[in-house]
């Protein structure tokens, strides 16, 4: 939820007009962001869950989506519900945005009606001959100036929240674009891949051969953002996320988690990701990749650390960090974590 | 207003030593033009017909955007040549009607009808000027938009990949422009920009001179009417970006064509790379396609109060604020990418500088009805549906300046409802304000009022129907360029393609408007707006005659303070 997590982060940005900014955001305006229903307080999970904490090997079953939650709502209106804290502390600053826009382009419409309402030829037939007015001149000019100042400070602070580098311990996920689809690298985990494609939908081409259709499981979420294997990841940690791709530009992209990047060919772009809440958070590609452009979207499925070791273990060569193999059936070297074949490495996180 | 006309006669000698202005005929005037009006009118009737093309293809795209799912694409692809398209170059078509809608919008339809349409048929009126400085170089802009425009409606005749035509957006981003659409419509794409490009920077360079060099006498910098002030900022913002897209783009046809790797990770190039050539004339781009618009606006705003500009010279030199600004703000197009932290913070802050000085524009008009007495003639109503509906898509772009907020909402549909609240209702609102405006000086006929209001109300409901619910989809993450959605996004997208329906019918209206106003229009005096009317053009006859100003009018001292 937005409101009252303002604390996180503005600490530092003290000019009066952030505050006041924050003050204004902290009141959502249920007309202009239609916040999506709340969470069930118990975590809505896929009927054989329980199963996964038999031990040794690796087992899992996916988690059913909240409705309406890391996911669009019908007829929505506003932006999702944030399950980061980057995301809270931008969905509260665009709040406060929301407020200003508002406002400056209801005192233009205002204006507007005032003007045609009593300098019309009717009521006003002289027209003057002002066309100055040095005071109201510089007024315009530096009140602007003020209110950019005001959104610029909490701005400023959100971009370098946002690109925090990750800590040293920070579980990698290795992230691949592909035309039509996205693949998963776990290299803190024996570098196990998963391959994630859109489900097909009933009635519908289809869109991924071999796949099977969106509904056809107890836990599938929409059609459109469902995909045959989610991007697994423990949640309420750090995880970097190291983005690139194969063939052309992608972006991964999920909405709940204020999380976009661009995956290009030839970079890894680097961003971390912090969830809060258990929870299945959708997204899609964006940034036009071909045909299929529409058709490759994003799963990520947070699980307590327990589950989402029992889910690593499911893979041939998953390993968890720091406990024994169960089973090393195959010899994988233990990557870095910043190992990659891709020739530029561009560390966007920089040290603030 | 910059210059009264008060010392100036209309010539007498137009009718004296002349019975008719000397018109060549037909071929020779209409193939081999170089007069400034004639153009002037090639290039409005051209914007037209291609403003036509592009709405028929975002018609396509609102239709079948109606609802999830794939409805119509397949029948669209047989209209580019495809015999029984398979599911690929059916959902190629998607593309290839983005990529054309977009092109065809920005280089054929909005930059003629306002520099090559407006620009050139009252720039040399309003500055007291017999012609254009390049009569002959001006016609060679035209035939290269033309041309142009051409190469690009070939283009979707021929492969691209997938499917026929080109289908990678109006950005035209490698590496899927390079290595990722085989086939010679990229190609025949890109050539369309060039040949637009030239047009372009050679109409550039002629309005430039004409306006630096060929002012009547008395007409300092600091008289000239603010839409010729909109024109010279414009003109220098082409000369200085456009050869930079021509550059990337000629980069993209040597990728393509002849092995080189510019942006290409795998041999030392950088896709990145494009992307900042391509905003670094992009950015620049949407302001070329508004500020004509801002000239407009200020000099109807103007008439219709019977005032002059309030604040003539904050006007003037915020356009010229926005031109220098607008130079170095390009990566905020680009906060997704990967950009370093501090690059984003940068952005941001400089994105934001150039609210102000179009806060400035938006009061300054504002300013100038105030103590007016306003009519509200068809050109004013349209003004002032501008100045809101800019309003509308500025505050948007306010949001968007703030990279971290960005990061949510990039190529999102909340981008879709902000460029086309500056544009399809910012741009296009303010052309159909000069279109109402000077239709009858052009054309020497009068329209409807009554049609004329008609279609701006009919007008704004469609436009906003359309367009407002996008920032509602952006918002809940619909991402742009999609043919297909979740089911969560179906309510808003539906009501914008009824949206679509609506806009269409006010064109009806506007054709209609055009039709009567050659049947059965009244014949236009020379200052049919009356005494608010004072920049030069009102001095001559509806329309004016084939040369004007053959003794230059001297502008008095009159000072517009
Ligand atoms: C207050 C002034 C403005 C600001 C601060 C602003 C800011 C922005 C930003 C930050 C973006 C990038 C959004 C994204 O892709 O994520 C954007 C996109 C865009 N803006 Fe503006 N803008 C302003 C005015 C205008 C005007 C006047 C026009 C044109 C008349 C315009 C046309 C566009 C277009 C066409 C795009 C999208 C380009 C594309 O990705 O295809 N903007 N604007
Ligand atoms: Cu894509
Ligand atoms: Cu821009």
């Amino acid at each position: 939820m937005t409101s009252g997590k303002t604390s996180f982060g503005l600490g530092r940005a003290v000019s009066s007009l952030a505050l006041s900014l924050a003050a204004a955001l902290t009141t959502a305006l249920p007309a202009f962001a239609q916040e999506a229903p709340a969470a069930p307080s118990a975590l809505a999970t896929g009927a054989a869950n329980g199963a996964a904490q038999a031990s040794g090997a690796g087992s899992y079953t996916p988690m059913a989506p909240t409705p309406g939650i890391g996911m669009p709502v019908d007829g929505g209106i506003g932006l999702q519900e944030q399950f980061s804290k980057v995301g809270e502390y931008g969905h509260a600053i665009h709040h406060g945005l929301l407020w200003v826009i508002g406002l400056i382009t209801l005192f233009v419409l205002l204006l507007l009606v005032i003007v045609a309402v009593r300098f019309n030829r009717r009521s006003n037939p002289i027209a003057s001959k002002t066309s100055h007015n040095t005071l109201l001149e510089v007024v315009w000019t530096l009140l602007p100036v003020l209110i950019l100042v005001g959104i610029a400070v909490p701005s400023i602070d959100l971009i370098a929240k946002q690109y925090k580098p990750a800590p040293k311990d920070a579980l990698t996920i290795k992230v691949t674009g592909n035309q039509w689809f996205w693949t998963y690298g776990y290299p803190d985990n024996g570098d196990f891949e998963v391959i994630s494609n859109m489900l097909n939908v009933p009635d519908a081409p289809v869109i991924n051969n071999g796949v099977r259709e969106v509904g056809s499981q107890p836990w599938d979420g929409p059609s459109q953002l469902e995909v045959d294997n989610r991007m697994v990841v423990p949640v309420g940690e750090p995880i970097r996320l190291q983005i690139t791709a194969a063939d052309v530009i992608h972006s991964f992209a999920i909405p709940s988690l204020w999380f976009k990047l661009d995956a290009v060919p030839g970079r890894i772009n680097e961003k971390v990701l912090v969830i809060e809440k258990p929870g299945v958070y959708y997204g899609q590609c964006s940034e036009l990749c071909g045909v299929k452009h529409a058709y490759m979207p994003i799963a990520i499925e947070a699980l307590p650390r327990d589950k989402y070791n029992a889910w690593v273990l499911t893979h041939a060569g998953g390993e968890i960090d720091g406990q024994d193999k169960p089973a090393p059936a195959t010899a994988a070297p233990v990557p870095t974590a910043d190992a990659s074949e891709a020739p530029v490495v561009d560390a966007t996180a920089e040290a603030e | 207003m910059a210059t009264t006309a008060d010392h100036f006669q209309a010539h007498p000698e137009d009718h004296s030593h002349h019975d008719h202005d000397h018109k060549p005929a037909f071929f020779a005037r209409w193939f081999m033009s170089t007069n400034h009006k004639d153009i002037g009118t090639m290039y409005l009737i051209f914007a037209i017909f291609a403003g036509i093309v592009g709405g028929l293809f975002s018609g396509m795209m609102r239709v079948e955007l109606a609802e999830p799912g794939i409805q119509y694409l397949d029948t669209f692809a047989t209209w580019f040549g495809a015999v029984n398209p398979d599911f690929n170059s059916t959902l190629h078509t998607w593309n290839v009607l983005i990529t054309a809608h977009g092109l065809i919008m920005v280089f054929f339809m909005v930059m003629p009808a306002i520099i090559g349409g407006f620009g050139n048929w009252f720039v040399p009126l309003m500055i007291g000027a017999p012609d254009m400085a390049f009569p002959r170089m001006n016609n060679v802009s035209f035939w290269l938009t033309f041309f142009g425009f051409i190469s690009l409606l070939f283009s979707a005749f021929v492969p691209g990949g997938t499917g026929n035509g080109a289908g990678t957006g109006w950005t035209v981003y490698a590496p899927l422009s390079t290595s990722g659409s085989p086939g010679p419509a990229v190609d025949f794409g890109i050539f369309a920009l060039h040949l637009a490009g030239a047009g372009s920077i050679t109409g550039a360079i002629n309005f430039i001179t004409t306006i630096l060099n060929m002012r009547a006498p008395g007409m300092t910098l600091h008289k000239m009417p603010l839409f010729v002030w909109s024109v010279l900022v414009t003109a220098f913002l082409l000369l200085l970006s456009l050869p930079v897209l021509a550059a990337a783009i000629t980069m993209l046809l040597t990728d393509r064509n002849f092995g080189t790797t510019f942006f290409d990770a795998s041999g030392g190039g950088d896709p990145v790379l494009y992307q900042h050539l391509f905003w670094f004339f992009g950015h620049p781009e949407v302001y070329i396609m508004i500020l004509p618009g801002f000239g407009i606006i200020s000099q109807i705003v103007s008439t219709f109060s019977k005032k002059p500009v309030f604040g003539y010279l904050g006007m003037a030199y915020a356009m010229v604020a926005i031109g220098v600004v607008g130079f170095i703000v390009w990566a905020h197009h680009m906060y997704a990418t990967g950009l370093s932290v501090n690059t984003k913070m940068y952005f941001t802050a400089a994105t934001m500088v150039i609210a102000v000085p179009t806060g400035v524009k938006i009061f300054s008009w504002i300013a100038t009805m105030w103590g007016g007495s306003i009519e509200f003639k068809s050109p004013m109503v349209w003004a002032i549906g501008f100045i809101f509906l800019f309003t509308v898509g500025g505050v948007t772009g306010v949001v968007l300046a703030n990279g971290g907020v960005d990061d949510v909402l990039h190529d999102t549909y909340y981008v879709v409802a902000h460029f086309h609240y500056v544009l399809s209702l910012g741009a296009v609102t303010a052309l159909f304000a000069g279109f109402y405006y000077w239709f009858p000086k052009m054309s020497g006929r009068m329209h409807s009022e009554f049609l004329s209001h008609v279609h701006f109300w009919v007008f704004f409901v469609g436009v906003n129907m359309i367009f407002f619910p996008m920032h509602f989809l952006g918002l809940q993450g619909m991402p742009r360029r999609y043919p297909d959605y979740a089911d969560a996004y179906t309510q808003w997208n539906h009501v914008a393609t009824i949206g679509y329906m609506v806009m269409a019918a006010s064109l009806v209206v506007w054709f209609i408007n055009i039709i009567y106003a050659f049947t059965a229009g009244k014949r236009a005096a020379d200052n049919y707006w009356g005494e608010g009317a004072t920049t030069l053009e009102w001095t001559l006859s509806s329309p004016p005659p084939f040369h004007q100003f053959e003794t230059l009018p001297v502008i008095g001292e009159t000072a517009h303070h």
